[in-house]
């Protein structure tokens, strides 16, 4: 391994540093976020945490000269100021600032003094409140009151990796038989199918959801689990196949030339040599496919909970949990939180397969 | 498995491929009954869940491999004819009945008005060119072409080069490959903390505020900068894509062409020019088309964020819109139709490159 | 390979042989006396005849609304063993149109926006409910305006379930009067007391239309609410829901861009709303009333719907730290008028089941329970005040009764296109500036569908 200059090791290791913390103040801001109570949330910034010099009042008041008017500008310890300027506060030296507080014809100036704080409130309410389902008051019409809890997110996370899972691999599955198939078959249309499926990248898939949803309630697919993998896999499919010929196309040819004048069928070479040789590419394409389903909403909504109450999944219990009209939106810091966790963990499972030579033993020259 | 290693030319035998048929019948009788179970049946979710997975992962890969016995065992000439649509024949019939249909029918509406009851030709495709809101739209979307591909794929390529040289890669690439993973409600909560209108919530306002300056509604009201804050989310979101296919493609360039130059005395300039450049050509051209048909199609970045107001409109948001809000099923159409044929010369390219290729 | 293929088939029989057994619901029957002129559906449902039935429905209250809604109609399950089964989305615009163009509607759908439902009401999808209610019930439990903004083209294509009120200004109660403010009871007082606020060094007003996909809906509202005010109900009715095509009011008439106007005055006069224009474009309209709560208020009055509460600061209590009054009416020969927005729930499929369980939602009995926690107002004459959990909505409903007249926001009324479209698009480019307002009025007006 070639040992690269310390000056530019340095060099290297600091500028991606400083991407990388660019990239990851807003994450760090919606986790600063997501432990503060609502009312903090929506009345301080996150940063706020961090602690600063900030201006605390004292609670002492400063009366105003004798016979100040208040629509005059007000002089103060030598100070000359406007109203609008004394809203703002103004800073007297000497660490303190007076701040008017009120209106104009009722406010009084108070006395600020400058001094380390911190907003330190945190709560673990928030990820309560997303993992074990909120609770609501609900007053009955006899007066007494009953605490409902709305539902824990159990359910909608099985059912997301019920719909996931299978979403993933089937595509992949088929989209690498027929990269295979592209790249290394001869057959009548070849090049006119190819075109169709890199063509249909571009395509928006609402527009096929109405044709498709019609076809499932005669089918009876709607409302089930095939219903909405066989959806993801069709709606993944050009990108997938696209991704996976670009690979798999790019694969030495002597390989498999060495492999069938060994008698192999095209069967076993794509499962024995082609699958294991592409498993950077299947993890590349796995991850963000995996990701997409993930978070997807609008898909799983149309083909799975509309024909099926219960299948409801993690993006459409997240999205419910804000209310009807976003009031509680703060609860989304935790649950975004919540719904990272399985792609996280997935993302790292694969990431061990980018590993560098995987291709040197098997490339001459 | 032993009997597919190796290939049975002329050793046509009609009782196997009856068997193989037969294989393949049940496969298909089988994944029926499951599927019909799966559905109505009242057993725990959990227990549901592990079967439908075994059912549906393990139904596709069986299905390929009853297929292709089946197909092994016909005379070899059919075999050789027939096992090409083995390969391509799902994932072909699955984009018909999933887009390609959908996409001719949708072109069919567009020439309709718009509850497709009359045909009125191109009138659709004069408005979608024509509409301020739609010229809005459309140089919108070239903005995000141009700005969120370059800089999309420029971070994505310079993170992926710069980590594998750090002390830190699996850190570095896992940071930023993180908002990837952020649904995009989840999103749209992480940039309300930074472009929001109130200091007290918004950073770049809280600082804008601290160094004297005067709060602004960055989203809104900074036209036409706001497009471009919008850019930015979207890039900070899809950079992890770029960067990790960019990232696999580096790692697959041989260590012993390196070193050879590295020996030559080249620089790490030259090395990037001349060594790894060309070696992920293919890589780079597979992740701009990508991100390019990506900014063309974008939608839920703007439509969570702006819902296209203020300036910052953009083809998805229209069509989406016309198609489903609006009921105006002529108009969405042929706003979809101009979306597919403005990537008609990206993919020509593409094409191009491919065809380059050798394949057997 | 023959065991594997044995193994095979034998599962494959055995699977496709399990089935589900229903287990049979049990009814206790309506108490007597409850409902009176019922549909011969809603009695043959309540002697029990129908139990084990299910009826699905499907709208866009989700989580707590959804509790609310489940709790409302949980006595009338037990009564009859119906078993109402509702899902709701957050993107229910979205979804609602090519759901029911695709055959799998659901039996009932809740319509927040009547404008959304004349879409499908074209198509022929609505089933209407003339064809079974009790139509001399339907006159006495509801004011003829209800009724009127029920029937779309030529059915009545829906019953009115819930309603919320839009005419109220909310204001900082104890700040509010510490300051020495009086809530005005005329337009000329409600100008004089804005004045007041910004003379002691104040904002009176907040104001904020930022709502991400649905950015614009609150400047609509404004625009409804000054319309109510300065024109007649007719034009209003005209402007809002026109009978045909030759009735209508375009956006581009006077009267319209007279509201504007004068909507304009008020949002952009000097000083007159907390932050200017920059501010209401900006900020998200549930964190647009916090400076209200304030040490001192950012602002002291902020016009929103009942629902604005839930995005108060927790702790805050009503008629302690906030409170509310009716926005005065303008033009004293436009009286006092009120803005209303509320959920129709439309019937899609024909099925005795379905037909009870409308004629249920008929009847203030299918809120009381919402109505004790909170969150909704009941169109339905049968339901007395006593119902209503709080002294604030108990106020609200008064309000609305006292008004001279009630109608409802027009943006939801108008077509998709334009009500949930170039309305909102309007209304922010105006607002931005992007456009002049005569250009806005012009390219909200062209999305008006032409029939």
């Amino acid at each position: 391994m070639h040992v690269m200059k310390r000056r530019a090791l340095w060099m290297v290791n600091g500028a991606l540093f400083i991407i990388v913390l660019l990239w990851t103040i807003p994450t760090i801001g919606l986790l600063v976020s997501s432990i503060r109570p609502r009312d903090d949330i929506q009345s301080s910034g996150w940063w706020t945490v961090v602690p600063h010099l900030g201006w605390v009042s004292t609670g002492e008041q400063r009366p105003l000269p004798e016979g100040q008017t208040r629509d005059q500008p007000i002089t103060i310890d030598g100070v000359t100021a406007t109203y609008d300027e004394w809203r703002e506060g103004v800073d007297l030296g000497n660490g303190t600032r007076l701040v008017w507080v009120g209106t104009l014809r009722l406010g009084q100036l108070e006395v600020y003094r400058q001094e380390w704080t911190a907003s330190t409130r945190f709560t673990l309410d928030n990820y309560g409140q997303v993992l074990a389902g909120r609770e609501y008051e609900i007053r009955n019409t006899d007066g007494t009151t009953t605490m409902v809890q709305g539902d824990n997110l159990m359910g909608a996370f099985l059912n997301s990796l019920t719909v996931t899972i299978p979403a993933t691999i089937i595509p992949i599955l088929i989209a690498a038989f027929a990269a295979y198939g592209f790249s290394w078959m001869r057959f009548p249309g070849r090049r006119l199918l190819f075109i169709m499926v890199v063509a249909l990248l571009v395509v928006p898939l609402q527009i096929a959801l109405k044709p498709i949803l019609t076809d499932y309630v005669s089918l009876k697919l709607n409302g089930t689990y095939l219903g909405i993998w066989l959806a993801h896999t069709g709606f993944g499919l050009p990108l997938a196949t696209y991704l996976l010929y670009n690979y798999i196309s790019g694969l030495p040819r002597e390989l498999l030339e060495s492999a069938f004048i060994d008698g192999a069928s095209h069967f076993t070479v794509f499962v024995r040599l082609i699958l294991p040789l592409s498993v950077p590419a299947l993890a590349s394409f796995a991850i963000f496919q995996f990701l997409w389903v993930w978070n997807d909403y609008l898909v799983s909504l149309i083909f799975l909970s509309l024909g099926n109450q219960d299948a409801q999944v993690l993006t459409m219990r997240i999205a419910a949990l804000v209310g009807q009209r976003g009031q509680d939106w703060y609860l989304l810091t935790a649950a975004a939180f919540v719904s990272m966790v399985v792609p996280i963990v997935v993302f790292f499972a694969l990431q061990r397969y980018f590993v560098r030579g995987l291709m040197a033993g098997s490339v001459k020259g | 498995m032993e009997n597919i290693k190796t290939r049975s030319d002329d050793q046509f035998s009609i009782v196997e491929l009856g068997l193989a048929a037969l294989a393949v019948l049940a496969t298909f009788a089988f994944l029926y009954g499951g599927f019909v179970f799966l559905r109505d049946s009242g057993i725990s979710q959990i227990l549901t869940a592990l079967l439908a997975v075994v059912w549906g992962v393990g139904g596709v890969a069986a299905l390929y491999y009853v297929g292709n016995l089946f197909i092994e065992k016909l005379p070899h000439n059919w075999t050789v004819r027939l096992q090409p649509f083995l390969f391509v024949g799902p994932a072909v019939a699955l984009l018909a009945w999933y887009l390609a249909v959908p996409t001719v029918r949708t072109f069919a509406l567009s020439l309709y008005n718009a509850n497709s009851t009359e045909f009125i030709g191109l009138k659709n495709y004069q408005a979608v060119f024509t509409e301020r809101i739609m010229l809005e739209a459309l140089s919108n979307n070239l903005l995000w072409m141009i700005v969120g591909t370059t800089l999309t794929v420029g971070f994505g390529l310079l993170i992926a080069i710069l980590a594998d040289r750090s002390g830190f890669e699996k850190t570095a690439k896992s940071l930023i490959f993180l908002p990837m993973a952020i649904s995009m409600v989840g999103a749209g909560v992480i940039w309300k903390f930074i472009f929001d209108f109130n200091p007290n919530i918004g950073l770049v306002n809280a600082a804008v505020v601290g160094l004297g300056g005067e709060q602004q509604a960055w989203l809104s009201l900074v036209q036409p900068w706001n497009n471009l804050f919008l850019i930015i989310v979207m890039v900070w979101l899809q950079t992890g894509y770029a960067m990790v296919l960019i990232s696999a493609a580096i790692k697959g360039i041989p260590d012993e062409l390196l070193e050879a130059a590295r020996v030559d005395g080249a620089g790490e300039v030259l090395i990037f020019l001349r060594i790894i450049v060309p070696n992920i050509a293919g890589t780079l051209l597979t992740v701009i088309t990508t991100v390019v048909i990506f900014t063309l199609k974008i939608f839920d970045v703007v439509m969570v964020m702006t819902g296209g107001q203020f300036g910052t409109e953009v083809i998805g948001v229209r069509f989406y819109r016309e198609m489903w809000t609006n009921g105006n099923a002529g108009y969405g159409s042929a706003i979809a139709i101009v979306l597919l044929i403005a990537v008609v010369p990206v993919m020509i390219y593409n094409l191009r490159e491919f065809s380059k290729r050798r394949a057997f | 390979m023959k065991r594997v293929l044995i193994l095979a088939l034998a599962a494959a029989v055995l699977l496709s042989l399990m089935g589900v057994s229903m287990v049979g619901a049990q009814a206790s029957g309506c108490p007597e006396g409850l409902f009176s002129m019922m549909s011969a559906e809603l009695e043959s449902a309540c002697s029990g005849e129908l139990a084990g039935t299910v009826v699905t429905m499907f709208g866009p209250f989700t989580d707590e609304d959804e509790v609310k809604f489940n709790t409302s109609v949980a006595e009338f399950e037990g009564w009859t063993g119906i078993d109402i089964q509702y899902t709701g989305t957050k993107e229910f615009e979205a979804v609602v149109r090519p759901t029911v163009e695709s055959g799998a509607a659901p039996d009932i759908i809740d319509f927040p926006q009547p404008g959304l439902l004349k879409g499908l009401v074209d198509g022929g999808y609505v089933i209407d409910t003339d064809t079974f209610l009790n139509a001399e019930w339907m006159q006495q439990n509801y004011l003829q305006s209800w009724l009127d903004m029920a029937r779309i083209g030529d059915i009545s294509a829906g019953i009115w379930a819930r309603f919320n009120a839009k005419s109220l200004v909310w204001y900082p109660k104890a700040a509010f009067e510490a300051a020495g403010y009086a809530v005005p009871t005329t337009w000329e007082e409600l100008i004089a007391l804005s004045d007041q606020i910004v003379a002691d060094g104040g904002a009176p007003w907040c104001v904020g239309i930022e709502s991400g996909a649905a950015t614009g809906w609150p400047a609509t509202d404004w625009m409804e609410e000054f319309m109510l005010r300065t024109t007649s109900l007719e034009n209003y009715d005209n402007w809002s829901f026109p009978a045909d095509a030759a009735s209508r009011l375009p956006f581009t008439s006077p009267e319209v861009k007279a509201a504007a106007e004068q909507l304009g005055a008020l949002w952009f006069a000097e000083n007159y709303v907390m932050g200017g224009r920059q501010a209401i474009a900006g900020t998200f309209f549930g964190d647009a009333p916090r400076p209200m709560f304030d040490n001192p208020p950012g602002c002291y009055m902020h016009k929103q719907g009942n629902f604005i509460t839930s995005f108060f600061p927790e702790g805050a209590v009503a008629g302690e730290d906030y409170s509310v009054f009716y926005l005065p009416g303008i033009d004293p020969a436009y009286g006092s008028p009120f803005l209303v927005a509320g959920d129709i729930y439309a019937m899609f499929n024909d099925r005795p089941e379905v037909r009870a369980v409308m004629d249920f939602f008929t009847r203030g009995e299918s809120l009381k329970a919402w109505l004790a926690t909170g969150g909704a107002l009941s169109p339905h004459n049968d339901t007395p005040l006593e119902w209503y959990g709080s002294e604030l909505e108990r106020e609200i409903a008064s309000l609305v009764a006292g008004a001279t007249s009630v109608r409802f926001d027009g943006s939801d009324l108008q077509p998709g296109a334009v009500g949930a479209g170039s309305f909102w698009k309007g209304m922010t480019d105006w607002i931005s500036g992007t456009v002049d307002l005569d250009t806005a009025l012009a390219e909200i007006d062209a999305a008006w569908p032409t029939e």
